[in-house]
């Protein structure tokens, strides 16, 4: 209760410095759009769904996108952390793409896929794969070995072994790299969808590139606002649940973090 | 050295005579890149069904590196393992290992970890499964714990889930890795007790490295003393006390003094090398 009471608190004064410096007329509203205004905005974009709207399309690539880099992601930094092959190809290309922003997949994106959901998805997967990978690389190192030793000698092997041993065991680095697998997902969306017009959808990105064009500064204040909100919201309904279970099992946070 | 003569003090086992361990001409070295470590050099050992014998040495000694061979995690480079007359090719659920520093798994619970194994048991319910798991919690005196989580047990309590869960899937060996190394002397002279106790009605064979020469005295009917670089199996003492033993009970201390003597006298002699 206090802890919100204060968080509240925050907000608040961080609310009204906006607002006295939009009182101020010290900027023009075209440079600092005020509180109020991009509250209208907000309250007429929901009243006549466009918001709503983007949201929707932008949310679908998005977990769409998330899902197959984790769906590839995961296993190729299981068989990495098991083989070398593995580790010498893809492991060192990983390493060497996770580093390249994914906002230079979108040249290529658009040769090879025009302007479509696939082009989107393809920079969404690029930037979410290489991130999981070496995280769950990283995590299925990091395993004790006794505790493969333990569940050898109790018959576990091949199938079991991996389901029961090495993916629990090697959680607490899953969950960060699926965190971090997801945080540069968004990234990648929103510089895809800020730099490439698709014409079957019309995400959030996309709201905020016409807010630009159209120097509405409260439609791209307002978006951003929204962009940082369901990353929060992400946060607490994907992430936060893994972490408490992490945190009750393991009796640390310092690992789930 | 009296390898053969019949242990004393023991319980008369049923029709079971399952758990007998041979060890025959076993060497091990390990190869790394400065280095060539003889690990084990020609050992061998007898362990009848039921026994409960000790390995004790100074760190070197090869002794968890012997451990690990039977329980067949490590293949030796040399001779050969039978357990009940069958060759050790790799883990068996038949040989259970109780490790060093508590290898309980983080994820699990206490009652999960000691269901871990007995999940692998072919041909058991699931109702079977966690009675069986309540019953070996129950034995080791922690079914108020079963819903616990590893990190909120004692170092103690930890070790005892390790013993239930060695014990559930009812191997005819349990191979014991320094599991009290790490135990405050009270917690340690507790499981003492408890495992003599387990032990005694559930007659399995016990292999225990130790370093600590008391403990392996306190708990065996034979202790075998190895020396380091190469690791040698040198002198088998028979312990023939009454049980259950108390560790600090004079008579201990006069066989354990012996063991001692024995191990410094192989110590120094390395040690002046």
């Amino acid at each position: 209760m206090r802890r919100a009471l204060i968080a509240a608190l925050f907000f608040a004064v961080l609310v009204a410095a906006w607002q006295a410096m939009a009182w101020s007329g010290r900027w023009s509203p075209v440079l600092l759009p005020s509180p109020g205004s991009v509250a209208e905005y907000l309250l007429a974009a929901l009243a006549d769904g466009s918001l709503l709207e983007a949201t929707g399309v932008t949310l679908r690539r998005l977990l769409v996108g998330y899902a197959m880099g984790v769906a590839i992601g995961l296993p190729l930094g299981l068989l990495s952390s098991t083989w070398e092959v593995v580790e010498d190809t893809v492991g060192v290309l990983a390493l060497g793409l996770q580093t390249l922003p994914s906002v230079c997949w979108i040249p290529l994106a658009l040769l090879w896929f025009g302007q479509s959901e696939g082009a989107m998805l393809f920079v969404v997967v690029m930037g979410t794969t290489w991130s999981v990978m070496i995280a769950t690389d990283t995590g299925a190192r990091s395993i004790p070995t006794v505790y493969a030793r333990a569940a050898r000698t109790m018959g576990s092997a091949g199938f079991h072994r991996w389901t029961r041993v090495i993916l629990p065991a090697s959680l607490p680095f899953l969950v960060s790299g699926m965190k971090q697998g997801w945080a540069f997902a968004w990234r990648s969306l929103m510089a895809a969808e800020i730099y490439v017009t698709i014409l079957s959808g019309f995400g959030l990105g996309q709201l905020l590139h016409y807010g630009r064009e159209l120097n509405a500064m409260e439609q791209v204040v307002a978006v951003m606002l929204v962009i940082v909100l369901i990353g929060l919201l992400a946060d607490k309904v994907l992430f936060a649940p893994w972490e408490r279970f992490l945190h009750r099992r393991w009796g640390t946070d310092a690992r789930g973090a | 050295m009296a390898l053969d003569t019949p242990a004393i003090n023991t319980v008369p086992l049923g029709d079971e005579r399952l758990g007998e361990l041979l060890v025959e001409g076993v060497s091990k070295w390990f190869r790394t890149r400065r280095d060539n470590v003889h690990a084990l050099d020609d050992v061998s050992l007898h362990v009848r069904p039921g026994e409960f014998v000790s390995l004790v040495g100074p760190s070197g000694c090869g002794k968890s590196t012997l451990l690990d061979i039977v329980a067949g995690l490590t293949r030796p480079d040399a001779g050969r393992v039978e357990a009940d007359g069958v060759p050790v090719t790799g883990p068996e659920r038949h040989r259970l290992v109780m490790f060093q520093e508590s290898a309980l798994f983080p994820w699990l619970d206490a009652l999960g970890n000691v269901l871990f194994g007995l999940k692998l048991v072919p041909d058991l319910g699931r109702r079977q499964r966690v009675e069986t798991a309540m019953e070996h919690l129950r034995l080791v005196k922690l079914e108020r714990f079963a819903r616990a989580n590893v990190h909120e047990l004692s170092g103690g309590m930890r070790q005892r889930v390790a013993l239930a869960r060695a014990l559930a899937p009812d191997p005819r060996v349990l191979l014991m890795d320094e599991p009290f190394s790490a135990l405050d002397a009270l917690t340690r002279e507790q499981l003492y007790d408890d495992l003599q106790e387990i032990w005694r009605t559930r007659r399995k064979t016990i292999l225990l490295v130790t370093h600590n020469v008391r403990e392996a005295v306190c708990l065996a009917d034979r202790v075998v003393l190895f020396s380091p670089h190469p690791g040698q199996l040198r002198e088998v003492f028979d312990i023939p006390l009454p049980r259950p033993r108390d560790i600090n009970s004079a008579e201990l201390s006069g066989y354990a003094s012996r063991v001692t003597a024995a191990l410094k006298s192989y110590y120094t002699r390395d040690a002046m090398l």
